[in-house]
């Protein structure tokens, strides 16, 4: 009788501190969420001011522009009708399009002597960065959740308890990013 | 051997000579004890005039207290806590570093850099702040991530650029989120806590052993007169071993954070570059004392004891020598490029 109530408090107490690790683990990658969105809320207040101070310089590269903007108004309407697929994908064309016109704004020496622009380049940088980080941090703390729950003997209770494995951030197939970095090994 | 591997490795190292350090600082406490009582022992009766007119003997008592393993863990512990509580104060007056604002450009890129390193971390923002000194040089003080720091020097500033001073930044948010930051702290006032102590106690043992010496000659010396002078002789080289074990600590931690960082921003390029323009600039770091080398991303002393190996680099040296470090990360961006092969990919 002892030994039946001993396992059987030592099954509870299991229960209670999976549980617990795992809701933490599920608000930490919820805050981690809410932080790119944090970030593409920046961004897309961004994108305005920095298009308008570019585009008269840079009359060559109208089409990223428009290409930008577009996405951005697309990207912001699928967001609030909650198509998020939609959203991140026009999300990654903003990607793209941003750190091309960081590259191109290089060949210009007026925008790159003009004070206002460099820093919005600045600033966009941060943001396109944080973004990143954010992203990365995000994919860290979610592999960690479906770590948690997927590991025995966790998985006999965790769908049970109601949890769901999160998805990850994942690159476009055809963005450069997927491309192996070149590597000087020459010391 | 990959950025995990090579972070437990060195977890686990810095975890024996942590151990090392307290056992060593035991040590002293419990010698000076076992020495101090040796010596009373030895001391002959005392005549005290009594009420009936002549001199009586009385034994001294011999009942033994540890004062000095007391004395030395409070003393350990006590420093351990006013460094804990202000150890990034006295840190940052003695370099003279000044709150980073956002004052221009430069400034302004140093603290969105720090945002977007404590969200590749997790962590709460450090605060930022700026060394005036025209070296190339970068610290992190604090407790804990919550109550953290990361000073740059303004040659650092002015020299890197966007993606450097991201590697270098990354650097230093390892080093607090290693909890780093901490156990260099409370290192540094170890570290002080045995130079002191040891100091202390020699004095006294050289008073007491005055008594202690000339009973010892009428036949009770023996093992235990070697024993002291053994433990003489530790105590009077305690502030240079500990001071070698705590560079050592910091050398292991060098290499971890470079990982971390690398791990961090994903890009140990950067940090390559970063260090190499460190190491290129030789001049001393006036800024900073000696006594928070240990701390900062490159020795401060300007010294090019770092470029030694060998027995003298790994005695004396705050970090390891650039060469390695630098080599250990071009490795990391190798496997990094080719994740699936390890000796493909080179041709």
């Amino acid at each position: 009788m002892t030994i039946l109530a001993i396992i059987a408090g030592a099954i509870a107490l299991w229960l209670v501190f999976t549980y617990n690790s795992l809701i933490k683990l599920k608000n930490q990658t919820l805050n981690a969420l809410k932080q790119i969105d944090v970030q593409l809320k920046r961004r897309h207040d961004l994108i305005p001011n920095l298009v308008n101070a570019v585009k008269g310089e840079m009359k060559f590269e109208q089409d990223t522009l428009e290409k930008v903007i577009n996405a951005r108004a697309k990207a912001i309407n699928a967001a609030q009708s909650g198509n998020m697929k939609e959203a991140f994908e026009n999300e990654n064309i903003i990607t793209q399009g941003l750190s091309k016109i960081m590259a191109l704004s290089e060949n210009y020496p007026n925008l790159k002597s003009n004070e206002q622009v460099k820093q919005l380049m600045e600033e966009l940088s941060h943001t396109e960065n944080t973004l990143a980080f954010a992203r990365q941090f995000y994919n860290d703390i979610a592999t960690k959740f479906n770590i948690a729950q997927q590991t025995f003997p966790n998985n006999l209770i965790a769908s049970a308890l109601g949890f769901t494995s999160s998805e990850l951030f994942e690159l476009p197939a055809d963005s450069k990013e997927r491309e192996n970095p070149k590597v000087d090994l020459t010391i | 051997m990959n950025i995990y591997e090579q972070q437990e490795k060195n977890k686990r190292l810095t975890f024996f000579i942590f151990f090392a350090f307290f056992a060593f600082f035991l040590f002293i406490g419990m010698g000076f004890d076992y020495f101090y009582s040796f010596g009373a022992n030895q001391r002959g009766p005392k005549y005290v005039w009594n009420s009936a007119g002549y001199y009586e003997a009385k034994g001294t008592s011999n009942t033994f207290f540890p004062i000095g393993t007391l004395l030395a863990s409070a003393f350990a512990v006590g420093m351990s806590i006013n460094s804990a509580f202000n150890g990034h104060k006295f840190v940052l007056r003695s370099t003279m570093a000044r709150r980073a604002v956002g004052l221009n450009d430069k400034e302004k890129q140093f603290l969105n850099v720090i945002k977007e390193m404590s969200i590749a971390a997790g962590l709460p923002e450090p605060q930022g702040y700026i060394v005036p000194d025209s070296d190339l040089n970068a610290f992190a003080t604090g407790f804990s991530p919550e109550n953290s720091y990361i000073a740059v020097t303004e040659g650092l500033l002015e020299k890197l650029n966007r993606e450097e001073l991201q590697a270098v930044v990354a650097h230093e948010m390892s080093h607090i989120r290693n909890y780093d930051i901490r156990v260099m702290t409370l290192a540094a006032a170890l570290v002080n806590a045995i130079s002191l102590i040891s100091d202390w106690s020699v004095r006294s043992a050289r008073y007491s052993s005055g008594r202690g010496y000339s009973s010892s000659r009428s036949g009770r010396g023996g093992a235990g007169g070697i024993l002291i002078i053994i433990w003489f002789i530790f105590v009077i080289f305690a502030p240079l071993i500990s001071r070698m074990l705590a560079l050592a600590i910091s050398r292991q931690r060098e290499y971890l954070a470079d990982a971390s960082a690398a791990e961090l921003t994903r890009n140990p390029l950067a940090l390559i570059k970063a260090l190499e323009k460190i190491r290129m600039s030789v001049d001393p770091t006036y800024a900073v004392n000696n006594g928070i080398a240990h701390m900062c991303i490159t020795d401060p002393r300007g010294s090019l004891i770092e470029e030694r190996e060998g027995l003298m680099g790994d005695l004396f040296a705050t970090h390891p020598p650039m060469e390695k470090r630098i080599l250990a990360l071009k490795l990391m961006a190798y496997q990094m490029s080719s994740p699936s092969n390890s000796i493909g990919g080179a041709s």
